[in-house]
């Protein structure tokens, strides 16, 4: 049948999967707009206060589910305006599909109104995009998109279709939702090699990354993790691939990871790093990271082998297959010394951990806050010191329930990425942000009001940028340039304002009633809680240093 | 630091040198040449790539191109096993007293004139980049007017190729 563009869009999203459309219209998508209208009832869109948040609901969306997070925009600062949020999905391997209109060819290259060279502009912040001018092209061409999206490590991809392509008609073929193109199975030969590194170990230590979230591998982690005796420290894109209460998780490691989690790491004799890619803020001083180790490295993407750490050992695969096939050539072998080691580290962590500041303590409000919530309630943060307090305290009891921007550290993600999770999953949401990061995409409390959304939106407010502030503090002889913020927001009348629920909690006592309400209500609700502005986020590895500089209290 | 040439297939589309050079620059990696050009398949384009590196570049940048969606195959070539050509077009100054020189030198170096004026000759060269280093300072004193250089182009030696895979 002949289809305009506009309808081949819709009907090979329908086709791909796709069930919300996170976006927001303008002059160059209006022809997509009118057959989003006649087509409602088949595809949901979600309209956003500004596409910056659109293009993080979709990157939510997309983190809680697995699926492939769909984000659509008009031509220029339409999609200008989604930069931010494509470079987050790339940088922490998220399947997003993004499509924005562009002005008609025979505008293109005269500055036209709302005429921008998104390919160009995205071109190192997507895994591939396209502008398509033919619209006999499009259909294959989004599905190629949904594909590559998903394939390998994934990441986002772009489709910019100039105004006449939607208008114009070509035949369509409906087709099956593609399906990602899998890995070739490690080499045999590897894989007994790795072995042989395994059973050879006396204090093995397990590296979990997003890898295994993406993979599925959580329950091969554990099983693992088990037969060898093998603590396992986490980076933060793997947090809540195994449950934090597994009795060998050692929580997250890095900069600001638990003492033991990387301390362990520096005393293991073999490290089986699994779908991570040894960033700078979780390896610290690469010369000294995990010298006394050897380094098992599992990932689907060839290019982080030996990119920012050299492996002994290198297997390029998806980490199940990967780990269901060594699990059955390893034998169980157990190493009391090794534990033994690890339960003196947590010892002296819990000796040297620091006191609180304050009526409310960050961690205070994340017990009270997890005493609500269930296993399997989505997790967002924005970005800063609250971020690093859930990631170190928060207890993930199921995967992809953390829902935070890792590698671009995107204030202003959080509001944005929790509606897109709320969204996947129809869970109540909680998003744990801070003042500075609240304040940047706050806009998008319009859009949980709008769609009814149960979110819970817990700001930590210690009224200034602090973790800035912290490095101002320990690197910037106290210069607090531009970080304390001396703001009047009240932020509870602010969420009334936008139609929500707004509370604010100063005492414990305060926070359980805030939050007793706040979880039976059903719809987005802001509890502002006061917290002291010189809480601290420790342990800390300085940066580019090691754990022997490790700053506990 | 070692020369490494690296071949590529490339889809045969707009914006794919960009995708190409724009990873090198992004990532910080030094190339010293880049030729592009269509292949007897149209789809494809052939690229050669030489670069100036430790073996960690190397690999990092083959991965790194294998990467990109629209790069079909990469290879790093084995100068050993390969023919590699460059070429020159170059114009230098001639007067009456030494033109005859100058032919001298394009007669020994095997190139060919292809433009002559009273004031000036222009000449062309193929070959190994090191050849046409030595012709380019054997004419400085002559005085070079404008040159034009291609980048490396290489292929394996034999039946074998640089093929795009099933």
């Amino acid at each position: 049948m002949k289809l305009t563009g506009s309808q081949i869009l819709i009907e090979t999203l329908i086709e791909q999967g796709t069930e919300v459309v996170f976006g927001y219209p303008g002059g160059a998508v209006l022809n997509i707009y009118d057959d989003l209208y006649l087509n409602a009832h088949r595809i949901r869109h979600v309209i956003s206060a500004h596409e910056q948040g659109a293009a993080h609901a979709a990157d939510g969306y997309a983190r809680a589910t697995g699926k492939t997070g769909v984000v659509l925009a008009t031509s220029g600062p339409g999609a200008t305006n989604l930069v931010t949020g494509i470079a987050t999905a790339h940088l922490d391997s998220v399947p997003m599909v993004a499509i924005t209109g562009n002005v008609a060819c025979s505008l293109l290259g005269r500055d036209s109104f709302q005429e921008v060279d998104i390919v160009g502009i995205t071109l190192p912040i997507t895994k591939h995009n396209y502008m398509v001018k033919d619209v006999a092209d499009l259909a294959d061409t989004i599905r190629e998109a949904f594909q590559i999206a998903q394939s390998g490590r994934p990441g986002p991809v772009l489709i910019d279709i100039p105004k006449d392509v939607q208008i114009n008609t070509a035949e369509f073929i409906p087709q099956a939702a593609c399906t990602p193109v899998l890995p070739a199975p490690v080499e045999e030969a590897d894989l007994v090699r790795a072995v042989e590194l395994i059973q050879n170990s006396k204090r093995p230590y397990i590296y979990c990354g997003g890898g295994v979230l993406r993979s599925g591998a959580g329950a091969q982690v554990m099983a693992l993790a088990e037969k060898l005796d093998a603590p396992i420290g986490f980076s933060m894109m793997g947090l809540s691939a195994v449950p934090s209460d597994f009795p060998l998780s050692l929580g997250m490691t890095g900069m600001h990871g638990s003492y033991v989690a990387s301390k362990a790491k520096t005393e293991a004799d073999l490290i089986l790093a699994l779908g991570v890619r040894f960033s700078d803020r979780a390896t610290g001083d690469k010369s000294k990271y995990a010298a006394g180790a050897k380094v098992i490295h599992v990932d689907i993407d060839d290019a982080e082998l030996d990119k920012n750490i050299a492996a002994h050992l290198g297997l390029l695969g998806d980490v199940k297959e990967v780990l269901d096939r060594l699990l059955v050539l390893i034998s169980e072998k157990k190493k009391p010394e090794w534990l033994a080691r690890i339960a003196e580290m947590q010892q002296y962590a819990a000796a040297h951990s620091g006191m609180p500041l304050g009526e409310l303590s960050p961690f205070g409000v994340i017990d009270a806050v997890s005493r609500r919530t269930e296993k399997d309630t989505p997790v967002a943060t924005d970005v800063g010191q609250h971020q690093m307090w859930v990631a170190q305290r928060y207890p993930f009891a199921s995967p992809r329930t953390l829902i935070s921007s890792g590698g671009l550290g995107t204030m202003g993600f959080g509001l944005g990425a929790a509606i897109g999770a709320c969204i996947a999953t129809g869970k109540r949401t909680v998003l744990f942000t801070g003042d500075g990061s609240f304040g940047m995409n706050l806009n998008e409390l319009a859009t949980a009001v709008s769609q009814k959304l149960p979110v819970v939106i817990v700001i930590l407010n210690n009224g200034v940028l602090g973790m800035v502030r912290q490095w101002q503090t320990a690197f910037y002889q106290k210069h607090y340039s531009q970080t304390t913020l001396e703001r009047k927001t009240n932020f509870a009348a602010l969420a009334e304002a936008f139609g929500a629920r707004g509370l604010a909690a100063a005492t414990p006592e305060e926070l359980e009633r805030c939050l007793d309400a706040a979880f039976s209500v059903n719809g987005p609700v802001v509890i502002d809680c006061a917290i002291d502005k010189d809480e601290r986020v420790l342990p800390m590895i300085p940066p580019n240093c090691s754990v022997e500089q490790i700053i506990l209290n | 630091m070692q020369k490494f040439i690296i071949g590529l297939l490339v889809s045969n589309q707009f914006g794919v040198l960009t995708r190409v050079s724009g990873m090198f620059s992004r990532r910080g990696f030094n190339i010293d040449s880049l030729t592009v050009g269509e292949t007897e398949n149209r789809e494809y384009s052939r690229m050669t790539v030489t670069m100036t590196g430790d073996e960690y570049n190397r690999d990092q940048i083959i991965k790194q191109l294998r990467k990109l969606h629209d790069v079909k195959e990469v290879k790093q070539m084995d100068p050993e096993r390969c023919v590699s050509r460059e070429l020159i077009l170059i114009k230098v100054r001639a007067t009456s007293e030494n033109r005859q020189d100058i032919m001298d030198a394009v007669n020994v170096f095997r190139n060919k004139i292809i433009d002559f004026s009273p004031q000036s000759v222009c000449m062309e060269l193929t070959g190994e980049s090191g050849k046409l280093d030595a012709f380019i300072e054997l004419m400085k004193p002559y005085g070079i007017i404008e040159m034009c250089r291609t980048g490396m182009i290489s292929m394996d030696r034999g039946v074998t190729s640089l093929q795009v895979p099933d």
